[in-house]
């Protein structure tokens, strides 16, 4: 989790932040299913002969999540489209300093005024 | 009465009518996309925002009446299934929310053509009714995983919405929104996790009355403080508050609107239905003293909210900022927590959303007409557009907190709460807010009244008939509420008197 956020804070690449999202979102998800496991225990499938099932739920329940980390990736990325066609970069430090240019662009301009 | 008559007439809406609640806007929106005409669209969100108010309706009166109202998801009783459980506070939320969503309907219509392409309108209309799902699913559901789904869903609608503003810095300020929410809506999901794992159950209830045997472990702090962080970053509180001030200011005005008065109140609903229900007063004040730790970051948030907003040039920024400050109050009264105090943080949240969706739907007014935001091109602009301008007037009396408006209603709960525990120095910082309020609203006032006209204004006319009629509604309703507050009162009063337990 701390190595998704680490790649979030310190790189400027959007991408490489959005992947250190996916890195967050991935731990998060050892975590349920890291609960769910059962010592000595088979796999959640009904069969012949076994007492012990592993916990089903957390499975299911990531499954949900594992999707609603696809659909912010896919926003994220469909966005970052459109920054490269706006900015012409997706380093965020470069679209930093074209926004400040446009902000001090639109003061001289009414300054002027 | 209307009970009688959609019980008997119309037993299979009575019934369902949690789960239609939240599935009647989701199943239009997939209809608005296959519709790729934008009128037809915005009939569509009309019929489904209307049903949403009318079956709102339906559900306080039936709350009022009846108590709690649970309803199994797929008739699976609750440990093992999904349970919908409207009580008066949620029934209050969510009228409270379609209310604005119908409201600013006449709104939509005309402001987007300015800011969208007209064949992407269709795709507008289909977000915007999966936000009001995601945000009512928040408010109706018993299930703790299913206050993230619906988290995740009425976020990311927003993340796009936001994306769809005129200025370029709309994207960017849409980007870190998305990575910022995202780590917060993960934290969230860590706590239910840690919360799953400690109790083995999903549902609120049932882990209500398993708290007690877990109480003394050290993991439900690890969740309490989770949960604590990810609340606070989804509420624009004070540390974590920079993707409100850039989303409001970019955004498209009906974006600002809808948002300013739910998305974050939303959130705080949450913050209230875990703190009390689930982990309970003792727990949250007494053993992890969550009411000192919030009543430094809200004052943090009126101090500096109201002060940025002081100094803002940008008339949209102001307002987020604006915002900003009153998220503090609310998240300061649900800190102290008393009986008093957090009945006047609920009234709060009506009120504030009714002045600030006034005040945005004003301002995107006026950026509909003009092009511009910034207060010194927008001078003398109040003498062209009246009726645009009398709705900052009432929005701003009410930020203040001047009698006849629903703000002083508020002010004067909040100033009562302090008294009564006499937490004299934060009376005297809610009071020195308001006066930064004042200069504020009053810069406002002076710049857009009683400046003199800039040569590009001098033909600029009113807005079109349907924007006038929503910002006409929004006045109307600001003075209503603050000359006969009982309903909103009253009601937010028995919600706390449930909500604390006695």
């Amino acid at each position: 989790m701390l190595i998704g956020f680490f790649i979030v804070v310190n790189s400027h690449n959007l991408i490489k932040k959005l992947m250190g999202i996916s890195i967050f979102q991935t731990s998060v998800l050892l975590l349920y299913i890291s609960a769910s496991y059962v010592d000595d225990a088979d796999i959640p499938i009904l069969k012949e002969g076994v007492e012990q099932y592993v916990n089903p739920l957390p499975h299911v329940l990531m499954l949900t999540a594992i999707v609603v980390g696809v659909a912010t990736i896919a926003v994220g990325l469909g966005i970052v489209v459109k920054i490269k066609e706006e900015y012409d970069t997706i380093e965020d430090d470069e679209i930093l300093k074209k926004d400040l240019k446009s902000f001090a662009d639109i003061e001289k301009a009414e300054t002027k005024r | 009465m209307i009970l009688e008559f959609v019980n008997e007439s119309l037993p299979l809406i009575a019934k369902n009518s949690p789960a239609l609640q939240v599935t009647f806007p989701m199943l239009l929106a997939i209809l608005c996309i296959l519709t790729r005409n934008a009128k037809t669209s915005f009939y569509i969100t009309l019929v489904a925002t209307a049903f949403c108010l009318l079956n709102s309706i339906y559900l306080y009166e039936s709350t009022s009446n009846n108590g709690v109202i649970s309803y199994h998801m797929g008739r699976w009783p609750p440990p093992f299934g999904i349970e919908y459980s409207i009580d008066q506070l949620n029934s209050l939320l969510i009228m409270v929310i379609s209310f604005f969503a119908l409201i600013l309907m006449p709104y939509l219509s005309d402001s987007i053509k300015d800011e969208i392409d007209k064949n992407k309108i269709c795709y507008f209309h289909c977000l915007f009714l999966l936000c009001l799902t995601g945000l009512l699913g928040i408010l109706s559901t018993n299930d703790i995983f299913n206050i993230y789904v619906f988290l995740e869903i009425s976020s990311l609608t927003t993340y796009t919405m936001i994306s769809m503003g005129k200025d370029r810095r709309a994207l960017s300020s849409a980007f870190s929104y998305l990575i910022l929410g995202t780590i917060g809506a993960t934290f969230i999901l860590i706590a239910i996790g840690v919360l799953y794992i400690l109790t083995g159950s999903l549902n609120l209830t049932d882990i209500a009355d398993k708290i007690e045997i877990i109480e003394s472990s050290n993991a439900i702090f690890g969740a309490f403080a989770f949960l604590t962080l990810g609340i606070i970053l989804k509420t624009a509180l004070f540390p974590l508050h920079i993707w409100l001030t850039n989303a409001y200011t970019y955004s498209p005005s009906f974006v600002a609107t809808f948002l300013s008065a739910t998305a974050t109140k939303v959130s705080v609903y949450v913050f209230i239905r875990f703190l009390f229900s689930l982990f309970g007063y003792e727990l949250s004040f007494e053993i992890l003293y969550i009411g000192k730790i919030l009543i430094i970051f809200s004052v943090a948030a009126i101090i500096f909210g109201s002060i940025s907003a002081i100094y803002n040039p940008n008339i949209k920024r102001l307002l987020a900022f604006s915002s900003v400050a009153q998220m503090g109050y609310i998240s300061l009264m649900i800190a102290v927590g008393t009986y008093l105090s957090l009945s006047s943080s609920l009234i709060h949240i009506v009120n504030h959303g009714l002045a600030k969706s006034l005040l945005f739907a004003s301002a995107g007014a006026i950026f509909y007409r003009t092009g511009m935001v910034r207060l010194q091109n927008l001078s003398g602009i109040g003498k062209k557009m009246p009726i645009t301008f009398a709705g900052i007037v009432v929005g701003g009396m009410s930020l203040i907190g001047i009698p006849l408006t629903p703000g002083f209603v508020s002010k004067w709960y909040m100033i009562s709460a302090l008294a009564e525990e006499q937490l004299y120095i934060l009376i005297a910082i809610v009071l020195i807010a308001s006066i930064f309020a004042l200069i504020y609203v009053w810069k406002v006032v002076e710049y857009l009244y009683f400046g003199k006209i800039v040569k590009e204004n001098n033909n600029i006319k009113e807005v079109p008939k349907a924007m006038q009629c929503t910002i006409l509604a929004l006045i109307f309703v600001n003075i209503y509420f603050g000359i006969f507050p009982e309903l909103i009162t009253e009601s937010a009063k028995n919600i706390s008197k449930n909500v604390l337990g006695f």
